[in-house]
């Protein structure tokens, strides 16, 4: 019996597991809210290290480069914060949401 | 997020157990839920419903519970195609149904259909679907397909899906072969209504040809059947 299908969310949690096993810090960023045609759906999830290292995808590469940042902060300070991108913000576009679609991510710090 | 949550996720995920995470966007607190109907109620009646739907769904959503804004993260089990008949449809099938995220699972009796050459790398169980059935369990996340052909392999196996509630229940023959089906489980004591559930002929009228082209018809209706948009098998004609 062998089967090569994990369920679906369970690696980036796994792999949360993995690096808090090696001693490294972690955060993670969640999409909890979509309009337009955002590239990742609600509950899409990437995992941070305090070194600015990522697994997983919230945005199809358009705007974790801030979530990165932002989780640098969060796992410093140990506090949880939402972030929204969007078209008519400034911020996204400089950031590359310029697929038209607006996003809200969570980032919190996953503790022992 | 706690290490402790993590860790009775995954042991939620090796069980096929849904779970819900739901986060108050203020606080940050968070809060691990089961599926309400499996007994483990939230004591908010409003949580407990907006949780229904969404592990109904399998989306994970916003939400404002007494004036709270939370953030629910939808655990559901991974799906499962469970196939009656180690046949040559079931081979097409089974890498699409990957592709899609099934993990399938293929039951025969007749071992030289079910050979780990015809299916190597793929969960085989050679027992009869009844024995092999109990074991494995139909639950929600499941589709469920009979591809035998042969009333010995399949009825057994259609009466303990039809008992069960799984998302989706289809299974080979054309309409002469279904009417036969439906009045041997009749006679077994299903009702029609449950009968009624079976998708037969199996697979959306797409004039497939051959195995391939049958099985891209069946995963169709598959995932039309998980989001919602299967339409009621057509009532029957006069012939």
């Amino acid at each position: 019996m062998t089967t090569d299908t994990a369920a679906p969310n369970a690696p980036i949690l796994d792999q949360a597991i993995t690096w808090m096993n090696q001693g490294r810090k972690v955060a993670l960023a969640t999409v909890i809210e979509t309009w337009g045609s955002a590239p990742q759906p609600t509950g899409s999830q990437l995992l941070i290290d305090q070194d600015g290292n990522f697994e997983g995808s919230v945005s199809g590469g358009c705007v974790e480069g801030a979530v990165i940042l932002e989780a640098a902060d969060v796992i410093a300070n140990g506090k949880s914060t939402v972030m929204e991108f969007g078209v008519a913000d400034e911020t996204a576009w400089e950031v590359g949401l310029a697929c038209g679609g607006r996003i809200k991510i969570f980032v919190e710090p996953v503790t022992q | 997020m706690k290490r402790t949550d993590i860790e009775r996720l995954n042991q939620a995920v090796a069980v096929r157990e849904p779970m819900a995470l739901v986060t108050s966007l203020a606080t940050g607190e968070q809060k691990l839920f089961g599926h309400p109907n499996a007994g483990e109620m939230a004591s908010d009646i409003e949580l407990n419903q907006t949780l229904i739907g969404a592990f109904s769904k399998d989306r994970s959503t916003l939400a404002t519970i007494d004036g709270d804004e939370v953030f629910i993260k939808i655990y559901n089990p991974a799906l499962r195609m469970i196939i009656i008949g180690a046949v040559h449809i079931a081979q097409a099938l089974i890498p699409m149904a990957r592709q899609l995220g099934y993990e399938p699972i293929v039951i025969d009796p007749r071992t030289a259909f079910a050979s780990e050459e015809r299916f190597a790398g793929v969960q085989r169980d050679t027992r009869w679907p009844d024995e092999a059935l109990a074991e494995i369990g139909v639950d929600t996340r499941t589709a469920f397909i009979a591809l035998t052909h042969d009333p010995k392999i399949d009825d057994p196996a259609l009466t303990i899906a039809l008992n069960a509630s799984p998302f989706y229940i289809g299974a080979l023959g054309g309409r002469r072969t279904n009417e036969k089906r439906v009045e041997r489980l009749t006679a077994a004591g299903i009702s029609a209504d449950k009968l009624a559930s079976i998708n037969a002929p199996v697979g959306l009228d797409i004039g497939a040809m051959g195995a391939p082209e049958i099985a891209v018809s069946i995963i169709a209706q598959v995932t039309a059947a998980l989001r919602g948009k299967l339409k009621p098998p057509p009532a029957k004609q006069a012939s």
